[in-house]
């Protein structure tokens, strides 16, 4: 992916900056100009809290370009405790032990890399919730 | 608006076709279904593909074809929408034809996916996802719908065993389709222990890599009789066509293929039928969870019952509501961007009674429905024969 496209989704791949819909409530991630929900074009800024749970998920094996270093991995959709679904991969887990309703929590890690001289970017993958493992 | 039928149909064979370019493939299925309508010249022609820009570095695929077809001034456009590029195209050619725009339209569908490495292939097949939001993180085509088919199982608590009637049956009418890729019967036994892709997903689950070309020529149906050889006449009763998110992680209830929903009974008041009218379906089994979701959407089934259809066997050429009558994607083959147009093309030969050992007994009002990325885009197309 090109150096602008990268920079132009820092906010939300970085830190999950999504939006809140101040005619309807609906709380949405990514930042859209329309809300999905209403339809309407007025946003403010939310900071989500990175806290979810596993919707459903798989394992790649087959892992497409940029990604082949870390197959097989785990992936899954995240249902953010605000609302919002994305999908990530799964990290510092087992993909085995990985299960549907499985609380996970956002962490900042490596997702992909373009050979010896392309970019390497960083976004969100979820982990288990820490405090999950020590309860 | 116009009545459109179809008087001509022509397809290669799916498969692994490395002796035939992208424009030999086209060339073919619209050089036979041209035979078939006994026309020499169109107005019109539509190309549903997916991948040419990115597998052959070639765009400007529509004109390339006419022109390799000695049809130099006709018009002539690409159609893209994923793998619902074939149905996309035949909706743009229906609504040319209806519309009085245009009175003999080609719409042709055509793929080659296996010229190159399957990690390409596989890699241009994820374009249909959100590259930012879904293929950035790492997300496959067939990631996501193995996670659509696993919550799909945890939901309703249903076996991965319950699936394996849609390949079975797949591969069973396969066998008497001379253009279908495979030709072998598998069996229940073989679909359990085929490997995992993608957890819950097998190879078995999953339709082939594959090239091929389909087309249609469609007219006026009031000019249907100067056209053809005399075959039964088959009329677009409905074209119909609807979108939803593009990401699965957006709806609101990813197990619901509402776009399904929304284009199936669009055309069934279109075309003035229920479900139960429905003689047979050709769905789009790109992978087994996708029949299953799309019978439920278009109202075949309760949600969470979908596979029920499976095993009672009203899925079989011999039951309730036959699908995938000549294979379907996941025996016949899914060259994506050609198979909207072999789903009707099949529902053609269905109507005319020339499905060969597969034809069925009661063939009147015919359904085929294409579906691009994970639901994203989804058309629907209802055929009638006439008396």
């Amino acid at each position: 992916m090109h150096i602008a496209r990268n920079w132009r989704v820092k906010k939300q791949r970085y830190s999950l900056h999504g939006e809140i819909c101040h005619h309807c409530g609906a709380k949405v991630f990514p930042p859209r100009d329309i809300c999905p929900e209403c339809a309407k074009p007025a946003y403010d800024p939310l900071q989500l809290s990175g806290q979810g749970e596993v919707y459903s998920h798989t394992t790649v094996y087959d892992a497409p370009a940029g990604f082949q270093h870390q197959a097989p991995y785990a992936l899954a959709l995240v249902r953010l405790e605000e609302g919002p679904m994305l999908t990530a991969q799964l990290t510092d887990v087992d993909p085995k032990e990985v299960h549907i309703g499985m609380p996970v929590e956002m962490v900042t890690r490596k997702l992909s890399v373009e050979g010896d001289e392309g970019l390497i970017q960083y976004g969100y993958k979820f982990r288990p919730r820490m405090m999950a493992r020590a309860a | 608006m116009r009545d459109v039928a179809i008087v001509g149909i022509g397809q290669t064979p799916v498969g692994e076709l490395w002796d035939k370019s992208l424009r030999q493939l086209g060339h073919d299925a619209i050089r036979a279904a041209m035979a078939d309508a006994g026309i020499e010249q169109a107005d019109a022609l539509f190309v549903g593909n997916m991948l040419s820009g990115e597998l052959a570095g070639q765009e400007h695929l529509a004109a390339l074809l006419a022109d390799f077809l000695g049809m130099r001034g006709i018009e002539a456009a690409k159609i893209e929408a994923a793998c619902a590029s074939g149905a996309a195209a035949l909706r743009v050619g229906t609504m040319a034809v209806a519309s009085g725009m245009a009175d003999v339209v080609i719409v042709a569908g055509v793929e080659k996916m296996t010229d190159t490495l399957p990690a390409e292939t596989t890699a241009g097949l994820a374009l249909a996802a959100d590259q930012e939001y879904e293929v950035a993180e790492g997300a496959t085509f067939l990631a996501l719908n193995a996670m659509l088919m696993r919550r799909y199982m945890h939901e309703y608590d249903i076996p991965h065993s319950a699936f394996a009637p849609f390949p079975v049956n797949a591969h069973h009418n396969a066998r008497g389709n001379p253009n279908a890729m495979f030709h072998m019967d598998i069996s229940p036994a073989r679909y359990e222990k085929a490997p995992v892709v993608a957890p819950p997903i097998n190879v078995m689950d999953s339709s082939p890599i594959c090239d091929g070309a389909a087309a249609l020529v469609l007219v006026p149906a009031r000019r249907a009789a100067e056209f053809g050889s005399g075959k039964r006449i088959v009329r677009i009763a409905a074209s119909a066509s609807a979108v939803d998110t593009l990401a699965v992680h957006d709806r609101g209830d990813p197990l619901f293929l509402e776009a399904a929903y929304l284009s199936s009974h669009k055309a069934y008041a279109l075309a003035g039928v229920t479900p139960a009218d429905i003689d047979f379906f050709e769905l789009h089994d790109a992978f087994s969870i996708m029949s299953v979701l799309s019978l439920e959407a278009c109202g075949f089934a309760q949600r969470g019952r979908g596979v029920d259809l499976g095993e009672s066997g009203a899925i079989t050429l011999s039951g309730r509501l036959p699908i995938t009558t000549l294979g379907g994607l996941k025996a016949r083959g899914h060259p994506v961007g050609a198979t909207g147009v072999y789903q009707a093309l099949e529902v053609v030969q269905q109507l005319r009674g020339d499905a060969g050992p597969n034809q069925l007994a009661h063939a009147h009002i015919g359904m085929a429905q294409n579906i691009g990325g994970s639901g994203a885009t989804i058309v629907t197309h209802i055929l009638i024969g006439e008396d």
